[in-house]
């Protein structure tokens, strides 16, 4: 009895493990599991806005590679996606990060997250009213004047929090890249956590990683709630819109 | 609340509308039938009718927010049904204003004015600031530039979104139930910077349930009912000696 719990500690909880491998989780993993996700998160929000531009074109030739991409990148394992494109890409030739894998990690997530995020901005320019476009259109602005000037700037501040909450995934989705087999120096936590794990036979040091994940998102999700419930108590009608489309998306 | 400090600035220059066999359907349903209709330069022309008669839809094929299916709409001498026409252009030519007021949410009052004038009319930020002052004074608003629309009352958004399209300068307003969304306190204010426009000379055409502000400030009023157009008179006739039924009916209705 006493035997196994003592096993069950040592598995999990091996404090001088964790010690051991706690500074480089952190000095080393920490850094760049955030530099993963901010990078990611980048691109995702740039292929975001696009796609989502394209996915409210009028026009059916470029609606639907848009729609294909979000459909597409949405429907796979992550995992799968992360290793098509992270290893896919430079055994193709395609190597614009030369041997870097950290560059390819980064295009990988970023070009997944960007899949999610064009739903996101979608719906967020969805939410502008349909009487504010006809307000910039009736003084003469044109269609891509009224997007830049009128449906970007009110559209993009009602997706920030939702946006933030996405950021929270793409830090858990860094993990993935430990698959594409990074060099010491460019590991993020998981990766840093395994590699001890396997080194020492005992599970600690993986839960060490999920604690330090743990602080980062938990605190976030919590800023995001508050964050998104402020919003509503001020502009309810506004965000009663943006619900509606979300909704209508997770149906649809 | 609506001293007109300077209506030099808001000197206009109307210009006519004509509807020529305009129709418009939505799918299978017709909302406008073969509508004629002449809006005389520096005029006010009302268009009333029951919910659901194609008055707004006449109005928003004006500056063609919708597009007619069949016939032509001329302001001027410009078509602006003419589908290689720059339609932006045309539109800049055409102020409307709305039920909902439909200003821009996060940006200023003086943001909301300033923006068509410097990317349409591309005036430079210090000109876009002076016009859209003078504008905003001109309706009672001056202090109020840095008010967010969520910092103004219904009737002071919609004397904003007034301002936004006098500042264009255009040849013809369009007012689509402007009041209706206002608590009825709030009216009045609006509806006497209207009244003033009208006396101004600027081309109006004004989608209105007041019948007391048709009755003033128009020189023709039009009846709709259906998408057609039953009646036009001038306020004198329209309300005295109304001639067809349906007419006669909607007056005593909302009288």
């Amino acid at each position: 009895m006493f035997d196994g719990l003592r096993r069950v500690w040592e598995t999990f909880f091996d404090l001088d493990l964790i010690g051991q491998t706690l500074p480089t989780m952190v000095r080393v993993g920490l850094l760049n599991t955030l530099l993963l996700a901010v990078f990611a998160s980048a691109i995702g929000v740039v292929v975001g806005v696009v796609i989502a531009a394209g996915l409210l074109s009028s026009k059916r030739a470029i609606r639907l590679p848009c729609r294909m991409y979000v459909d597409l990148l949405r429907g796979l394992p992550h995992i799968l996606t992360v290793y098509l494109i992270g290893q896919g890409l430079p055994l193709a030739g395609i190597t614009p990060f030369g041997k870097s894998t950290y560059g390819y990690a980064a295009l990988a997530i970023g070009l997944l997250e960007g899949a999610y995020m064009a739903e996101i901005f979608r719906a967020g320019f969805q939410s502008v009213e349909k009487g504010q476009v006809e307000a910039a259109r009736s003084l003469g602005l044109s269609h891509l004047e009224t997007l830049r000037f009128v449906v970007f700037p009110t559209g993009g501040r009602r997706v920030l929090p939702p946006l933030t909450g996405q950021f929270i995934l793409v830090i858990k989705g860094t993990a993935l890249v430990y698959l594409l087999g990074l060099t010491a120096g460019q590991r993020e936590m998981f990766a840093i956590a395994q590699d001890a794990a396997t080194l020492h036979a005992s599970l600690s040091p993986l839960v060490a990683a999920g604690l330090l994940y743990l602080a980062i998102t938990v605190p976030m999700t919590y800023a995001v709630n508050a964050w998104e419930r402020r919003l509503r108590d001020g502009r309810k009608d506004n965000l009663a819109t943006m619900d509606r489309a979300l909704a209508q998306q997770a149906t649809g | 609340m609506t001293t007109q400090t300077t209506p030099e600035a808001c000197t206009v220059h109307g210009n006519s509308v004509t509807f020529d066999h305009v129709s418009k359907s939505f799918g299978r349903t017709e909302v406008l039938h073969d509508i004629c209709l002449e809006i005389p330069g520096g005029r006010t022309t009302c268009v009333v009718g029951p919910s659901g008669s194609g008055k707004s839809t006449l109005l928003r094929c004006t500056n063609r927010l919708e597009e007619p299916t069949a016939g032509r709409v001329l302001l001027g001498t410009t078509e602006v049904t003419d589908r290689v026409a720059n339609i932006d252009a045309i539109r800049a030519r055409v102020g409307m204003v709305f039920q909902n007021f439909n200003l821009f949410p996060y940006r200023t009052a003086l943001d909301n004015i300033t923006l068509a004038l410097r990317r349409v009319r591309k005036l430079t930020s210090e000109e876009a600031v002076e016009r859209a002052r003078t504008h905003l004074a001109s309706v009672g608003l001056a202090g109020f530039e840095h008010r967010r629309p969520g910092q103004l009352s219904g009737g002071q958004q919609q004397r904003v979104a007034i301002a936004r399209a006098l500042a264009m300068e255009p040849e013809v307003m369009l007012f689509d139930e402007a009041t209706s969304a206002l608590d009825p306190e709030l009216v009045k204010g609006v509806l006497s910077i209207m009244r003033d426009l009208a006396g101004q000379g600027m081309t109006m055409i004004v989608v209105t349930h007041e019948m007391r502000f048709a009755k003033e400030a128009a020189s023709q009023i039009v009846f709709l009912d259906e998408g057609r157009l039953i009646e036009k008179a001038d306020p004198e006739k329209f309300f005295g000696a109304p001639e067809s039924p349906r007419l006669k009916a909607f007056l005593s209705a909302v009288s």
